[in-house]
């Protein structure tokens, strides 16, 4: 994240960024925000890139339902650079049958939004695909998405 | 109280110390268009709920910038999470007016529920913020502002909009232009 120059996150925890968490917010080079809900995290990424920041989320793709209106009514309708990084829960590996169905609608929703989205496949490649994403949320003005599926994990 | 009372007298403190002002959606940004249009004000025409948390990330992000935000009780209760984020970041330089008008006003005055009893000042108490105060009256609402440049106001008024015109511009040409305005001298 902080090769792409992200310098503000905002968090929703994660059981697959519980060691991502602690990391950003020990960074003395970065302003972690743990919000409630997405929803809430997008409208102060928002805020952050409105004061000059290069705003992140983390988050589960779950979350990624909650926000759809922000990120269409906000992000989009002002053109507003957000990067979501996000767990991809309920795909192949998954123990736990809730995560299925927004695990199967993530890049359909993602596609449907207009939303560029990438998939690293190992830690090296995260680093350069987070740089790639906020390239393409800055210089398109709208969101983009790192989706990091479980098998990324393991 | 009318609610375009109240936004008159917060655009006024902000015009005083230069402070940057989020809107939140529907008709509260079309009064304060009317009342005063500045670079400084940042109309949110989409995304319900979320004026408080786009003035918490510009606090966050602009901590010598004075910064307020103008919510209203149907949209804190849409974000009351929000609240609990503006406890645990407790911002020296971010005030919040909700102005509760009891009504869902921009969308053909249905109640909320703090016209039957939810109480947003206590709601923001609880949620972890110490410093709350509250209001009804105008004379008063102009002192609690004067005095507090941190604090979570609730203002209450009576239901009812101002007949006040649309927003003449987009919502790209408004982000630009707050934005610009940003690294003016005051930074």
């Amino acid at each position: 994240m902080k090769r792409a120059g992200i310098d503000f996150v905002v968090s929703v925890p994660c059981l697959n960024l519980k060691e991502v968490i602690p990391m950003v917010d020990r960074d003395p080079d970065i302003i972690h925000v743990p919000v409630t809900r997405e929803e809430e995290g997008v409208g102060v990424c928002a805020g952050a890139y409105m004061g000059g920041r290069r705003p992140a989320m983390l988050m589960q793709n779950s979350g990624l339902g909650n926000s759809v209106n922000a990120l269409a009514s906000l992000n989009q309708l002002y053109g507003i650079p957000l990067v979501m990084i996000m767990s991809h829960r309920g795909v192949e590996g998954e123990p736990i049958c809730a995560q299925v169905p927004m695990g199967e609608l993530t890049t359909q929703l993602l596609e449907i939004l207009k939303i560029p989205y990438f998939f690293p496949d190992s830690k090296a490649d995260a680093i350069e695909k987070i740089q790639v994403a906020w390239k393409t949320a800055l210089e398109g003005r709208r969101p983009s998405a790192v989706l990091l599926p479980i098998p990324f994990w393991r | 109280m009318q609610r375009i009372d109240a936004i008159r007298d917060i655009a006024q403190k902000a015009g005083q110390d230069d402070a940057l002002l989020v809107c939140n959606i529907g008709i509260p940004c079309k009064e304060l268009y009317s009342v005063c249009d500045t670079p400084g004000n940042f109309y949110m025409l989409g995304s319900m709920g979320l004026a408080s948390s786009i003035g918490l990330g510009l606090a966050l992000s602009l901590p010598r910038r004075k910064i307020i935000a103008i919510d209203g009780d149907g949209s804190v209760l849409m974000n009351l999470g929000s609240l609990a984020t503006i406890a645990t970041q407790a911002m020296e330089n971010y005030l919040l007016v909700i102005i509760d008008n009891g009504s869902y006003g921009s969308t053909g005055d249905q109640p909320t529920a703090t016209s039957k009893g939810a109480d947003l000042a206590e709601i923001a108490k609880g949620a972890g913020n110490s410093r709350v105060c509250r209001t009804d009256n105008h004379e008063e609402l102009i002192h609690i502002l004067q005095g507090n440049d941190h604090d979570i106001i609730v203002v209450k008024v009576d239901p009812g909009n101002a007949d006040v015109p649309n927003i003449s511009m987009c919502p790209g040409d408004i982000l630009r232009r707050f934005m610009a305005g940003l690294y003016q001298p005051s930074d």
